[in-house]
């Protein structure tokens, strides 16, 4: 059996998606900002995607920008934010495990005169929003804090940094790819100004994604260019891409947020119980359906990822040897997690496709495997 | 990004154990690192009268090369003479595993650290020779343990600890 379990990496495109896309990847080919009919044919797909992801997320359609992912949005968002507000003040706050384009964006700014604070996290890797209420300064002119990690799942407490941001005049961004579909996410009602979503972790294509930037936001642009997307992010649009974002957005129910926690939570309730020295991590109640977390003591995560991949189950880990430093992931290191600890994590992410029968036949490989590599290895 | 060969010791690694009434142990790596290798011989006599690796067993805490290279360094250096046994390189190891990702050739030498280490254990608790060179490799090996030691010390302890229980 072949048990895909690294949902949170990718997930796999939803067949109504594809459908959706593949006229316009053949007979609909037209460019959305032709004039003629092959033209108004894409731009009309396209415009309804747009009003789909507007509507869930409670925002107006031209509150959506598409862009070619996550990693683009935040890189739009940040950039652009700094650019466009530098007169204002060059102070950003941020926290310690977001995700690498976060983190890299804001060292580069760094190096170019902009000032970062990066909050610690505590040992399930939540943010206090009154760190952030004390981080934030006269110059300060954004706060981007993620919705759930990626890594640990852990889900932040958004609306109520989004208030104190609001209260002191300041921007709040929030990278929201791994939670989009997810959890609940109203912009309006959160208060956020710049949200990030990304399609290829809700069962849409990859190479597509958007940046939520609300009415008023003062945003230069990352991509410069023909002035599409409402002059915010130049570039023919990927309409095809568009479309499949568009569908998965719209295919996506509550019932398929029950079912992926509840094969998560078969998955962690079996390894919590039947397997021995495991810890889990991140938060225990705060934290999205989807990601399982653990620490397996030891062993190492690279070696159990191949031995499960080897009997055909995906995941993913943190694991030092795993990365190309040669360092445990940051967002281990920020939740304070020991070498050994953070050595042997590993990541399972459940999805839609997921059934009961893969999850119980992983959890018994997944046994086997740990006390293999325990047999082998010099500290268990 | 591994070979076949690199899997194969993975999935399936040779002399994996402890021997009890060891003659040599070799232990090297830290907890901190990731990667941890003890390496037991036991040394009998060929038809020549030289020393040779008559057992060898290993443990491994470590990724997917760590375990493949002290598994096939064990592979290698069974019934070896000791002289042919330090001559061992970790470039033989990585050569005969089909090659490893120039980000994992560190691996390889821990295992050859791990044999010479066990081969010094043996001849220092025997009162016998040590090669000039396996002392100056013995040395590189205690400063980098001294320095692991007290730059990450608690960590050491705790994984002390964790030996102790493991062998018991």
């Amino acid at each position: 059996m072949k048990v895909y379990l690294d949902n949170a990496a990718t997930t796999p495109v939803a067949r109504e998606v594809l459908e959706a896309m593949l006229p316009y990847l053949s007979e609909k080919f037209g460019n959305a900002s032709s004039l003629h009919a092959w033209g108004r044919e894409a731009r009309e797909a396209m415009e309804k995607a747009r009003e789909i992801i507007a509507k869930k997320l409670n925002v107006s359609p031209n509150e959506v920008i598409f862009t070619s992912g996550g990693t683009e949005s935040n890189n739009f968002a940040l950039k652009g934010i700094a650019f466009a507000n530098k007169e204002k003040g060059k102070h950003i706050v941020t926290q310690k495990t977001e995700h690498a384009c976060v983190l890299q964006t804001c060292k580069w700014l760094e190096s170019i005169g902009f000032e970062v604070t990066y909050l610690d996290v505590d040992e399930y890797g939540m943010v206090s929003p009154e760190d952030v209420a004390n981080a934030i300064r006269k110059d300060t002119i954004l706060v981007s804090v993620m919705h759930a990690n990626n890594e640990i799942g852990t889900v932040q407490p958004i609306e109520e940094i989004a208030k104190i941001c609001k209260e002191h005049g300041v921007y709040f961004h929030t990278d929201a790819c791994q939670s989009f579909t997810k959890l609940e996410l109203d912009a309006e009602r959160i208060g956020a100004d710049l949200i990030t979503v990304s399609s290829h972790k809700i069962y849409g294509p990859k190479g597509v994604g958007a940046l939520i930037v609300r009415e008023g936001v003062r945003i230069t642009p990352f991509m410069h260019g023909g002035g599409h997307e409402f002059g915010k992010r130049s570039g023919t649009e990927n309409v095809a891409g568009i479309v499949g974002f568009g569908k998965a957005v719209e295919i996506a129910n509550k019932r398929h947020v029950e079912h992926t926690k509840r094969m998560r939570d078969l998955l962690e309730k079996r390894i919590l119980e039947e397997i021995q020295n495991v810890k889990l991590n991140g938060h225990p109640e705060e934290r999205v359906c989807h990601i399982a977390n653990f620490s397996f003591v030891g062993i190492e995560g690279e070696a159990l990822l191949f031995r499960l991949d080897a009997r055909g189950i995906a995941c993913s880990t943190g694991s030092a040897c795993s990365s190309h430093k040669l360092e445990p992931s940051h967002v281990l290191r920020a939740i304070g997690l020991s070498p050994e600890h953070a050595h042997g994590s590993l990541r399972f992410s459940t999805g839609r496709q997921n059934t009961e029968e893969e999850i119980n036949y992983a959890v018994d490989v997944l046994k086997e495997e740990v006390e293999a590599l325990r047999r082998i290895s010099a500290i268990a | 990004m591994y070979t076949e060969e690199v899997m194969k010791h993975f999935m399936h690694p040779k002399n994996v154990g402890i021997i009890k009434d060891a003659d040599g142990i070799g232990e090297v790596g830290n907890v901190v690192c990731g990667d941890m290798m003890w390496i037991y011989i036991k040394v009998g006599e060929n038809e020549n009268g030289e020393k040779i690796i008559k057992d060898i067993k290993f443990k491994t805490f470590g990724c997917v090369a760590a375990i493949a290279t002290s598994s096939k360094i064990t592979e290698l250096a069974k019934g070896k003479t000791l002289e042919e046994a330090l001559k061992i390189s970790k470039e033989d190891v990585a050569k005969s595993l089909g090659g490893l990702p120039p980000i994992k050739m560190h691996c390889s030498l821990l295992a050859t650290d791990a044999l010479k280490e066990a081969i010094y254990d043996y001849l220092k608790k025997n009162d016998l020779p040590i090669p000039e060179e396996l002392q100056k490799e013995h040395e590189r090996i205690e400063k980098e343990k001294k320095f692991a030691e007290e730059k990450y010390g608690k960590f050491i302890e705790k994984q002390k600890e964790m030996i102790k229980k493991g062998n018991a």
